[in-house]
């Protein structure tokens, strides 16, 4: 009995460290936030009361809020799937055995090594009407001049194609690591049995790679609901609200509102969503995915 | 053995209790000021700041002065605040003239009233351009003193004038004129490409700022002095938008869609534009970077002419010692006496901020080898208040997101104005008793 409950202090002990950073960083915040989203903005002189789901009634008034949710949606569904696809693309060649593998390999790592705010620079440039890098390829096919990043209609498009450029060589690591663990039999056997090269794909490397799929697929979700540097940088989440996402108009309301209630009650919707994600993808998804 | 514990405890925390209360009253204790202030235009402005923050230290031993330098406009707001929040604001910060209603708001700032109390202060406090106080004041207050200011100025490029059989060295002085002009400059290739626009405003960022540039040329004003209502609807405000609109759309002299702020400096120099519509602050970057002859002169007049001030100005924090304000506003005093007012203005394209700065020998020496540098000062008689309410950043949110609705089509300019005018409504009601 005693050495029973010495080895569970013994581990909780272990665990401590970890479970201090966590309360403080992650859960107490989660909590304040729901806490403080029902509460109005403390302002001197007007205290900040309690005013139930006020700040949520906004939100479901709030025309911008629904436009930005339905921005982050477009925007996930424009990244995530591009990016996975990519970065298996990448990662299936750069792992045969070809000439200046290397030098490959680092030239499809070098986005995720370079800083957002960096890159965002770097394609604000490529984008520009008139002069920028892409105007210049569609002036040589006699294609008109677009204001890429100035229309409502092809800005978030452009943002979305920094993001899968920026994500699918971090993606594609993971992807060459798990390759790299699939035992070079299978290879054999399959040639012996006459697998085609894309048939071999489909029902022997795609299955194998599941795993490593479902970790990339959280990270990318994540990813489409954090990344927000480079809509800083490159369109200040305009024309209109075009480029906004979820995150960004949380820190316009945040810190250029200063209406901390309001903001609570947005990053708590933040939290839902992702909360839901994380719980869908382990509860559902998890059970399809075959270990090794 | 606890008992002795205690009180050896206790004896110590009452003697830092009283070692902190005597500090204060030691004569010989420098008075440390700390400001936060911004950077938003180009060169080694830290260097400088840093160099005038010595030369006062020189000239005022008993007081020791750190600037920190805290990013943009924006991020300086936000460091500001967040350190009033958490009990420890700096002493003063250099902060948007706009940010006026929302420092009142958080109680962060003294008025000047309070402190500039002597003949001499008083002198001082009316001694600078009138155009540059509209934002400084409210309620019979003035609550900053103004310091890294500016103006919408036209640079545009001489020799695309030459090419267009412009006189070079006529800009446009109206509306018609500045039209009639942007026609002649655009070039379009044998596809009817553009391969040269004839004007630029940009529309990213803070459109509303340029937008104030159209209205107050068409002699109508956003808002009133008190920050509480705005008149983003009236006919004279969207007849300066569909103004702007037009210049894309119906005349094709300028991009459409938006157009960004931060190349749009670079689109001159590249010989995109032959002419552009941007801050004086990039007054010196355009000198250094045009590889052709360029002038600057005032924005067209509408009605008349007119452009609203930028930029930003000095502070007081509320949360400070009676020795700290004293000294905090015998420094502000000290970069703003025209000879330190006409040295900031020289080395970093910024308007110096009263008359008497310009008629220093340093600065008509600098305008005689640089004419360009008095046209944003020979503005100011015309210029108005930037755009600044209560809850500002939300209401210039509103106006700002009308405006690119309207540029990139997506609203008729009557429509966008309006639904700004209704935000801007809702926002403000509780401003209003």
């Amino acid at each position: 009995m005693t050495t029973r409950s010495s080895v569970n202090g013994q581990g909780w002990l272990l665990l401590l460290p970890a479970a201090v950073l966590l309360v403080t960083f992650t859960h107490y915040p989660t909590v304040a936030t729901l806490y403080h989203s029902f509460f109005s903005t403390a302002k001197p002189g007007r205290p900040s009361v309690w005013v139930g789901a006020d700040n949520y009634r906004t939100m479901v008034e709030d025309p911008v809020f629904w436009q930005v949710l339905g921005n982050n949606v477009w925007f996930a569904l424009g990244t995530i799937p591009a990016s996975i696809a990519l970065a298996i693309l990448m990662a299936v060649w750069v792992n045969g055995k070809i000439a200046g593998r290397g030098l490959l390999r680092l030239s499809f790592f070098t986005p995720t090594v370079l800083p957002m705010i960096a890159v965002a620079n770097i394609w604000l440039f490529f984008y520009t009407p008139g002069y920028g890098l892409l105007e210049q390829i569609t002036a040589l096919f006699g294609l008109p001049s677009h204001n890429w990043l100035g229309s409502r209609s092809t800005a978030l498009p452009c943002l979305i194609v920094v993001t899968v450029w920026k994500e699918a060589g971090f993606f594609m690591i993971f992807y060459l690591a798990a390759l790299q663990s699939v035992s070079p039999h299978l290879h054999e056997a399959a040639a012996l049995m006459g697998a085609g090269r894309w048939y071999f794909f489909r029902r022997v490397t795609f299955p194998l790679l599941m795993p490593t799929t479902l970790f990339v697929l959280i990270n990318a979700i994540i990813n489409s609901f954090r990344l927000v540097d480079h809509i800083v940088v490159m369109t200040k989440g305009g024309p209109d609200n075009a480029t906004a996402l979820l995150l960004y108009y949380i820190y316009d309301v945040g810190f250029k509102f200063w209406d901390a209630g309001y903001a609570a009650a947005l990053t708590l919707v933040l939290l839902v969503i992702l909360a839901a994600f994380a719980v869908g993808q382990f509860l559902f998804l998890d059970r399809r995915v075959h270990y090794q | 053995m606890i008992a002795t514990w205690t009180r050896a405890a206790l004896a110590v925390a009452l003697l830092a209790c009283l070692a902190g209360g005597v500090r204060p009253a030691d004569a010989q204790a420098p008075v440390e000021l700390s400001f936060y202030y911004p950077v938003a235009v180009g060169g080694a402005v830290t260097k400088i700041v840093d160099h005038l923050a010595a030369e006062f230290e020189k000239e005022n031993p008993g007081i020791k002065v750190k600037p920190i330098y805290a990013g943009t406009y924006q991020e300086t707001i936000v460091k500001a605040l967040t350190a009033l929040k958490s009990g420890e604001p700096p002493q003063m910060s250099v902060l948007l003239s706009t940010d006026m209603f929302t420092l009142i708001d958080e109680d962060a700032v003294l008025p000047f009233d309070d402190l500039a109390t002597s003949a001499d202060d008083k002198t001082w406090l009316k001694s600078f351009f009138p155009a540059f106080m509209l934002n400084s004041q409210t309620g019979g207050k003035t609550w900053g003193i103004p310091f890294q200011r500016s103006t919408i100025v036209l640079y545009w490029n001489k020799e695309s004038f030459r090419d267009a059989g412009l006189d070079p060295n006529r800009p446009p002085a109206t509306w018609a004129e500045q039209i009639e002009y942007a026609k002649k400059l655009t070039k379009r290739d044998a596809s009817g490409k553009v391969t040269h626009w004839g004007l630029k405003v940009p529309s990213s960022g803070f459109p509303y700022w340029l937008f104030q540039g159209f209205t107050t040329q068409n002699d109508v004003i956003l808002m009133n002095q008190a920050g509480t209502e705005t008149y983003f609807d009236k006919p004279a405000v969207v007849e300066a938008l569909q103004y702007w609109v037009d210049l894309s759309q119906k005349h094709k002299v300028m991009p459409p869609g938006i157009i960004e702020w931060g190349t749009t400096p670079k689109d001159f120099f590249e010989r995109q534009t032959a002419m552009m519509w941007t801050t004086t602050g990039n007054l010196t970057n355009v000198k250094n970077n045009t590889s052709f002859e360029f002038g600057v002169a005032m924005l067209p007049a509408g009605r008349r002419r007119g452009s609203p001030t930028g930029g930003g100005n000095f502070y007081i924090f509320k949360k400070s010692t009676p020795a700290q304000q004293a000294a905090s506003l015998k420094f502000i005093k000290w970069i703003t006496s025209p000879r330190r007012a006409a040295e900031w203005g020289i080395d970093t394209g910024y308007v110096a901020v009263r008359p008497d700065a310009w008629e220093t020998g340093e600065m008509k020496r600098y305008v005689a080898s640089f004419p360009p540098a008095a046209v944003a000062r020979d503005q100011l008689q015309y210029a108005v208040a930037e755009l600044s309410t209560h809850d500002n950043q939300r209401v210039t949110k509103a106006l700002n997101d009308g405006l690119q609705a309207a540029l990139t089509g997506t609203k008729s300019p009557e429509q966008a104005m309006k639904d700004a005018q209704r935000e801007a409504d809702r926002i403000l009601r509780p401003y209003r008793k």
